[in-house]
């Protein structure tokens, strides 16, 4: 794959400390394809599609995969953690700051407003995370047997609260075994 | 402290594994570490500590204020490491074989067997997070409001984790 300007270890590490920073609104897997698709054009949209399905087969969060292959595929191994270290430098330090404020205003009489504003933005959050799921659900789980295996698993761990290695272990190959069996219909 | 910061890294490490589909399916089982065997925080504190992670990119740092109650500033870096890490070592490991294996029927396999995974845990999170903390009525509606607003508009997430807080805490919690 020849890139149109290859990526040098200080951009690249630039770049993706730029996205850290303007994705704390949110959107982090739109702004990592602004900055390296549109603006530097170090790997074109089908590069970036396949790298971002793939970000998402293995496990770890979506966006910080990403970043890895995107990196690897730039730069090697070195360019992997440098674009690695470059996402998560300015987040790591804000979550490390307002963990700190946390914690510390835990100990000061008359901030129980914050543990109740903050037990709203969670019950909010929990939402967010159920919605993600129902959406990512819309588009790639359509059938009835995937839409099984996702309900069995919302069963399993939200209601029976299985451990999550022992619903792997059983549903993992479940599901690789009905896709062979649909395919081979 | 070094003792608790092998306990972190061990911890977090075994889930950086188990994340299909995102950091949000091991939410459940980091719960169950976190709260029930290593007492680290009480259910309260990681509701609290998943509302706050979820405001910084890319949304999946709780474990980095777990780490931090745990055993301070080094705890946070270690369960940062040790759930960021193995995951990340792993995405480039498979990627090497999976760009040789081109358009390879096996691909295409796991690629549609691991959709539903993906979806099934994300939701499942959620679901098993709201039960295990004291979700009262008025959390149990703000869940479900956010749930419908966020799948069905495109309202922006940190707007409406700012309203819940508004909403609750007029509420009177």
């Amino acid at each position: 794959m020849t890139n149109r300007s290859p990526a040098s270890l200080g951009a690249l590490f630039l770049s993706f400390l730029i996205i850290g920073c303007t994705s704390i609104g949110g959107g982090l897997t739109a702004w990592i394809r602004r900055e390296l698709v549109e603006r530097r054009r170090w790997i074109d949209d089908q590069q970036f599609l396949a790298n971002y399905g793939l970000s998402q087969i293995v496990p770890g969060a979506t966006n910080v995969n990403l970043a890895v292959l995107i990196g690897a595929q730039l730069r090697g191994g070195i360019g992997a953690c440098v674009a690695f270290t470059g996402l998560m430098l300015v987040p790591l330090s804000i979550l490390l700051l307002l963990g700190g404020f946390y914690f510390a205003a835990h100990s000061v009489p008359g901030t129980n407003w914050i543990n109740t504003a903050l037990a709203g933005a969670g019950a909010a959050a929990i939402g967010f995370n159920v919605a993600t799921g129902i959406r990512l659900g819309r588009t790639n789980v359509r059938r009835t047997g995937p839409i099984l295996i996702a309900a069995a698993i919302i069963i399993g761990i939200g209601v029976l609260r299985i451990p999550l290695l022992e619903v792997l272990l059983v549903i993992l190959p479940t599901s690789l075994g009905l896709t062979l069996f649909e395919r081979s219909r | 402290m070094s003792g608790t910061l092998l306990q972190i890294a061990a911890v977090f490490t075994v889930l950086s594994f188990l994340a299909f589909g995102g950091g949000a399916a091991v939410l459940p089982d980091m719960q169950h570490q976190a709260v029930d065997v290593h007492h680290w925080v009480t259910p309260r504190e990681f509701l609290d500590m998943f509302a706050l992670s979820r405001t910084v990119p890319p949304g999946s740092l709780i474990v980095v204020l777990v780490g931090q109650k745990a055993a301070g500033v080094a705890g946070g870096l270690a369960a940062f490491l040790a759930m960021f890490g193995p995951s990340s070592v792993l995405a480039f490991a498979v990627a090497k074989v999976w760009h040789r294996a081109g358009r390879a029927v096996w691909r295409e396999v796991v690629e549609q067997a691991l959709a539903p995974v993906s979806v099934g845990l994300t939701i499942a999170s959620g679901i098993a997070l709201a039960r295990s903390t004291e979700h009262d009525w008025i959390a149990y509606a703000v869940t479900a409001g956010t749930t419908v607003l966020l799948t069905f508009t495109r309202l922006h997430p940190l707007a409406v984790m700012g309203a819940g807080a508004v909403l609750v805490t007029l509420a009177g919690g």
